[in-house]
């Protein structure tokens, strides 16, 4: 078994090192972010380079989760409406896109990231309207983030020699996807880049309570002159998700979302021949080692479970601290939540912004119910919430065992199940003790202790003394039920195409 | 007065054992004339479960092996079936092949063997890769094994496929468990005597002979297959697809009805070691 490093532990008592408590004491005056996000009342489907009215002519809100307050109405679409974009999608694969140089695709996909950066803040007030997370996150992440995706990919476009090599690829046709509420605009782009780069055309359907984003994107994609029909977004519930996967044109089948749902996709795709890329559900491990720099490892656990509510599927929503230093982190991530401020998404300042959806709220509520009847200790900051709209406290449950709810399934909010180990292998035996795979988190000082635990832990991305990075160049997907296929980097298109 | 020859019980290679099945069950195999040749172990789902068991046992081992290890190892196994090339032709005959193609495919499973161990210490430098992120980070993606891999081999090329299809997974550290070809399994029977001499440490190639239909729900079930490779009919794929969900797991199945030619050049293929693994990402700070 390996040793870890020793620690003399001081029983002396020190005077604790001053704090600044913040908490209720101060009010802080609002800084709202103001740019105009450029709403319409109504937005119609994306099919064929045009906004159309869906065949149906229903429409259903989308409101702002921060306020509970109707933003604009998004077209109710129906299996027709699939029906033809994907004749669309057939169309413009088959005349224009399929055919393109690459080096023509590659320019319209720098348009797009072009176009993106010069409208980024509006689409960020967007964003945060719809989703309910914090503008700096919007502003700062999301945004830029899909920017930078598009300008990663066009580069790829007339490079395809070098995807396989000592093979030629080519492109599988037409693609289907269907997007989460999470990150609306960045997975859009994940999905459209290198689909478009790799020459294929798509049919999108993004999450019904957070369409706008994706359908300002439209906009841009008729300000960037991509053909008609090369990019098609369907708007609706699960029912329109249903239509997207099951249609028989697309090739290929692209799904993140939850791995309930993505074992339904896969169940009704056997015995087609569609391929399928799946990135889906995480209960990531975050574990911290006696010798990490804790001041630093607090902060990357609470950016693993905090960042965007905690609706992220690689969240590190599970913390393994090592024994010796399990009080002194424990401490120190409460008085480092105790300063989260939660509220109004739109404030700058604005840690913690609203929960995506009422449904959402409630099965975060009801799990960490099940935290606290289960017998983990919950520990919350006080503080006001605001009187409308879904938030929920940053949660944190001490005393976790392996085999409670908090500490298997997925909560995709802002709670935190912490559980200590002892050895090495006790942290790779927990962390691993999982049917996700997604992703997990390492904190220690010695380097060879992080590459022995980045290669026995069974997760797609390891984040060592650092937690929910994200770039184009980095391919991100997950291990066993977490799904199957890569997102970025060379790894990633290696999904949207065939090999010839 | 003439000797009479002692015929071999053909027992499949399990765990790094020759096994009969739990089920203490045979079927009669017949050589190309309809003469009794002798009885094969019908294996059970038991026995795949058994044999998903000592996959699980060998394959961390056989993961950590150095690349260049598992490299010789394989040239090994190529080297034991060279040298009872006869041998294993004469097994082939049983199936109806003529000699010359009965000698072609053992030279041909040879060749892949070869071909695939030199890829052991390759395969990394050419599927991962450092990738520069725009943050001051070190990011780099490699690959690594999926875990225990079924293998369903088809009823032709009985030992060129099976061969074909359980290389590129051991390659890169996998453990595979096997099911040969129904109508002729006495090929992957000797393939284990093969294997039983090749260095091959035991669990790593499990090899099991019996009957498809009685197999497959548990091969698409089994929640320790982390991937599935092989050939299988209309039917049999979409079972397997339908039961793979439940654990997510990975598929890489050709279609029984568009025979796949064995000895084509693109039988083989660095992306046949691919699909038999992970991406992992790791990021690291870069700073003092």
């Amino acid at each position: 078994m390996p040793t870890l490093t020793a620690k003399k532990i001081s029983t002396r008592p020190s005077r604790p090192a001053p704090e600044l408590i913040f908490g209720d004491l101060w009010e802080f005056d609002p800084a709202p972010e103001t740019a105009d996000p450029k709403l319409k009342a109504r937005y119609d489907l994306f099919i064929n380079g045009q906004f159309v009215a869906p065949k149906s002519g229903k429409y259903f809100d989308s409101i702002n989760p921060a306020n509970e307050q109707k933003l604009a109405e998004i077209a109710q679409a129906s299996a027709a409406d699939v029906d033809v974009a994907y004749q669309a999608a057939k169309a413009a694969y088959d005349n224009v896109w399929g055919k393109m140089p690459g080096r023509e695709r590659a320019k319209y996909l720098f348009r797009i990231a072009r176009l993106l950066q010069d409208r980024a803040r509006e689409f960020a007030v967007a964003e945060t309207l719809d989703g309910g997370k914090p503008i700096k996150e919007s502003r700062d992440f999301d945004v830029p983030m899909a920017a930078a995706h598009f300008f990663y990919h066009a580069g790829w476009a007339d490079k395809l020699d070098y995807v396989a090599p000592g093979r030629r690829v080519a492109p599988l046709g037409v693609v289907g996807q269907v997007i989460p509420w999470n990150f609306p605009l960045l997975m859009l782009a994940w999905k459209l880049a290198p689909a478009l780069a790799m020459g294929n055309t798509v049919v999108l359907k993004p999450a019904e309570t957070t369409s706008i984003t994706c359908l300002k994107l439209a906009e841009i994609l008729q300000d960037a002159g991509l053909p008609p029909g090369v990019v098609n977004f369907v708007t609706g519930a699960g029912d329109v998700g249903a239509a997207v996967m099951n249609h028989p044109i697309p090739a290929k089948i692209a799904f993140t979302g939850s791995t309930e749902v993505g074992k339904i996709i896969m169940r009704s795709l056997a015995g087609t021949d569609k391929k399928m890329t799946l990135e889906l559900g995480g209960k990531a491990a975050n574990i911290v080692f006696d010798d990490a720099p804790l001041n630093q490892a607090v902060e990357g656990i609470v950016n693993g479970i905090f960042f965007n509510q905690g609706h992220v599927c690689c969240a590190g929503s599970r913390l393994l601290v090592h024994e010796p230093v399990a009080e002194q982190v424990l401490t120190k991530l409460k008085n480092r939540i105790k300063v989260l401020r939660v509220g109004d998404p739109l404030d700058k300042n604005t840690d913690i912004g609203a929960i995506n959806s009422k449904e959402q709220l409630a099965k975060i509520t009801s799990l960490v119910a099940s935290g606290v009847k289960e017998g983990a200790v919950l520990f919350q900051p006080s503080g006001r919430l605001p009187t409308k709209g879904f938030y929920f406290r940053p949660t944190i449950f001490s005393g976790v065992s392996m085999s409670h709810r908090i500490a298997r399934e997925e909560i995709f909010g802002p709670v935190l199940s912490i559980l200590t180990f002892r050895t090495v292998d006790e942290a790779i035996e927990k962390a691993n003790n999982t049917a996700y795979g997604l992703s997990a988190g390492v904190w220690t000082d010695k380097g060879s202790r992080i590459l022995k635990m980045s290669t026995e832990l069974k997760a797609g991305v390891v984040w060592a003394n650092t937690y929910n990075k994200f770039d184009p160049t980095s391919p991100f997907g997950g291990y066993k039920e977490s799904g199957f296929g890569r997102e970025g980097g060379r790894q990633g298109l290696l999904d949207y195409c065939k090999l010839i | 007065m003439t000797r009479l020859p002692i015929t071999k019980t053909p027992k499949v290679y399990v765990g790094g054992a020759f096994i009969r099945s739990e089920s203490a069950r045979v079927f009669p195999l017949k050589d190309a004339d309809g003469n009794f040749f002798a009885n094969i172990p019908q294996c059970t789902r038991k026995d795949l479960r058994n044999a998903v068991e000592a996959a699980a046992k060998a394959g961390p081992g056989w993961a950590k092996r150095t690349a260049y290890n598992r490299g010789q190892i394989i040239y090994r196994l190529g080297e034991m079936i060279e040298a009872r090339a006869g041998e294993m032709a004469e097994a082939l005959l049983l199936g109806g092949a003529s000699k010359a193609a009965a000698a072609r495919e053992v030279a041909a499973t040879v060749d892949r063997l070869i071909y695939y161990a030199g890829w052991t210490d390759k395969y990394e430098q050419v599927l991962g890769n450092v990738n520069p992120v725009a943050a001051p980070y070190f990011n780099f993606t490699v690959t690594e094994p999926m875990g225990i891999v079924g293998v369903l081999a088809p009823e032709a090329s009985p030992l060129l496929a099976l061969v074909s299809l359980f290389a590129p997974a051991i390659t890169s550290g996998n453990t595979v468990v096997a099911l040969a070809s129904t109508s002729q399994p006495y090929p992957a029977i000797l393939l284990g005597e093969m294997l039983a001499t090749s260095d091959l440490p035991g669990g790593v190639v499990n090899l099991l002979t019996g009957f498809r239909q009685e197999m497959i729900p548990t091969f698409a079930t089994h929640r320790h297959l982390r991937a599935l490779v092989g050939v299988a009919n209309a039917d049999e794929r979409k079972a397997l697809a339908i039961g793979a969900a439940d654990s997510m797991k990975r598929l890489q199945l050709l279609k029984a009805e568009e025979p796949t030619d064995w000895f084509a050049e693109a039988a083989q293929s660095l992306y046949a070691v691919r699909d038999t693994l992970e991406y992992k990402t790791t990021w690291h700070p870069i700073g003092a």
